[in-house]
């Protein structure tokens, strides 16, 4: 009885779109929905025959490893730094982590506001150094400007954790290092950061996932995945062929696609936690 | 600290203060913009980076709709919140209520399927509502819930993390506290409101913050299941305002984007403490 209100939600809204999904992936409709018929793998044929689709890969790829890569390390140098000073700490701290809560959407629309020719602020002294900014035109402008807004989102929470890591190594370790004339630059590469790898790896799958699905609000309101097609990402993706160009069956199949994605992050990071990466 | 490098020290302290510049420089910017009317921001190249003296205009404006200066319509801020905030609230105290009941029964009790149970809740967080947008919105609008409180809440509302969370932490409380209370005399229920709850009041918490957080930012959800105005949340209302870059009043755009960001952050740093505790755990 107690479980029933989450089991009643999770079969609903979780079982049974599934399934639909799956469903759906092997079905074509015709234009006007009037008629539906079962064509096997064929959308999953057309999808990968479907050179927009791998390049939407592609461009989510790269998109995930920029935010990963400029998420992690601004994030690990803050969060050593914050680690070393004892005056001042907590109030770094603060005004660190409040973007967490901005919502994708938001931290979208404050970045754009700064990009945005004419009046932008950035792109008025970019223009000055000599670079003419126009990310509906140029694909690198609109991938940096994307990048730039969900990395300033995601440091908060790198950071949190990265401090949390820090914190819990044992001070005994670097202390001994001291005394053996180890520079901190030396004891960094050499402890902290071998100590800090669960954390590190724990971190870089979380933003895989953060970049591949929590971004759509971004996309939307920067670029809404142009110029062309050069910064949608799969989830976009999604959203566009399903509700936009109306293809349930090719929006489905794609559906599916993300769930083995998600299933093999999962599996990847739940392995590591049974693991306890130790070295 | 290990050993004294006043240099180092000196230098942790500017990295930290740049740091903090960066991420806090949009916000300003915001703030200023907000300040200002829409065509100080539009003529000056670059905008001026004081605060404008348009800031009591614009924020009505923003909160309360109306026209504008420049002659376009804006929609009021003020129902938006109100809906954002009822559904973030009924988000985050449903996906409270569901999973202490949940996990309260997987841990306790035994029953017939309990662990297709426990399994099929570990199953759905392979399954972000962005995963399966298209599904779910079929399921959703089979059943009358587009534009209303229901469909923006309920299919949200189930949530594995926290079941996970309580689940850890009511296998952590001793044994003996289950027998004592039965000793005494009470039953399953009275044993859950009067010993368990209270023990888990700091959980509970964290949780609210980050799921209260969650809820106040969906946005591509209700972008799908809401179509009347009455019923936007504050997050899709910004986006709706950029219509295209030049024409933009960015101004009130700006004033809707602080009034949007205000209760999550307010919610983050009051509830500093909670709100670290609750990332850490749920991620565990």
């Amino acid at each position: 009885m107690l479980v029933a209100p989450q089991m009643a939600i999770v079969l609903v809204f979780f079982f049974w779109p599934a399934g639909q999904a799956l469903y759906q992936s092997v079905l074509s409709q015709d234009a006007f929905g009037t008629s539906t018929e079962f064509v096997g793998l064929e959308n999953f044929e057309r999808l990968f025959a479907d050179s927009t689709y791998l390049e939407s890969f592609k461009t989510t790829a790269v998109f995930s490893l920029l935010v990963a890569f400029f998420g992690l390390s601004i994030s690990l140098l803050l969060a050593v730094m914050a680690d070393r000073v004892l005056k001042g700490a907590a109030i770094y701290k603060t005004l660190l982590i409040w973007p967490y809560a901005v919502a994708p959407v938001v931290a979208g629309v404050l970045w754009l506001f700064m990009f945005a020719s004419p009046m932008g602020v950035i792109a008025f002294y970019l223009r000055s150094v000599g670079i003419e900014w126009n990310h509906l035109l140029d694909s690198g402008h609109a991938m940096t400007l994307i990048v730039v807004a969900a990395v300033w989102k995601q440091i908060s929470y790198n950071f949190l954790f990265f401090l949390a890591g820090l914190q819990s190594i044992p001070k005994s370790l670097l202390e001994a290092a001291a005394i053996d004339g180890a520079s901190p630059w030396h004891r960094f590469w050499t402890i902290v950061f071998p100590l800090l790898s669960p954390t590190t790896f724990f971190l870089l799958v979380i933003n895989v996932v953060y970049a591949f699905f929590d971004t759509f609000g971004i996309v939307d309101a920067t670029t809404q995945g142009g110029p062309g097609k050069d910064t949608a990402i799969l989830v976009y993706k999604v959203y566009y062929d399903g509700f936009k160009a109306l293809d349930m069956g090719g929006s489905a199949a794609q559906s599916v696609i993300l769930m083995l994605i998600v299933v093999a992050l999962t599996v990847v990071q739940f392995r590591f936690v049974e693991k306890k990466v130790q070295y | 600290m290990i050993e004294k490098r006043p240099g180092l020290t000196v230098l942790s302290h500017l990295v930290l203060i740049l740091g903090v510049l960066i991420v806090a420089f949009p916000l300003y910017l915001t703030f200023v913009a907000s300040t200002q009317s829409a065509a100080e921001i539009a003529q000056s190249v670059p905008m001026s980076m004081w605060p404008g003296s348009h800031a009591l205009e614009t924020y009505k404006t923003a909160l309360f709709g109306g026209e504008t200066s420049a002659g376009s319509r804006i929609p009021a801020a003020a129902p938006m919140m109100w809906v954002s905030l009822v559904s973030a609230l009924v988000i985050a105290i449903g996906k409270i209520i569901i999973s202490l009941l949940s996990a309260f029964a997987i841990v306790y009790f035994r029953f017939p399927l309990r662990n297709l149970v426990f399994w099929m809740i570990f199953v759905t967080l392979m399954l972000p509502v962005e995963v399966r947008i298209g599904p779910t919105y079929e399921v959703v609008s089979n059943l009358g819930m587009l534009n209303s409180y229901a469909g923006l809440t309920v299919p949200l509302i189930a949530s594995a993390t926290a079941t996970f969370l309580f689940r850890q932490f009511f296998l952590t409380v001793p044994d003996e506290l289950v027998e004592a209370a039965r000793m005494d005399g009470a039953g399953p229920m009275r044993f859950f409101i009067d010993i368990l709850l209270p023990l888990t009041r700091t959980s509970i918490a964290a949780l609210f913050v980050i799921q209260f957080i969650y809820g106040w930012n969906q946005y591509l959800w209700p972008l799908l299941v809401t179509t009347n105005e009455d019923m936007y949340p504050v997050v899709m209302g910004i986006k709706r305002l950029i219509a295209g870059e030049a024409y933009t009043e960015w101004n009130v755009v700006m004033a809707t984007a602080i009034l949007a960001m205000l209760p999550p952050a307010l919610v983050v740093i009051l509830m500093q403490k909670w709100f670290v505790k609750g990332l850490v755990d749920t991620e565990k």
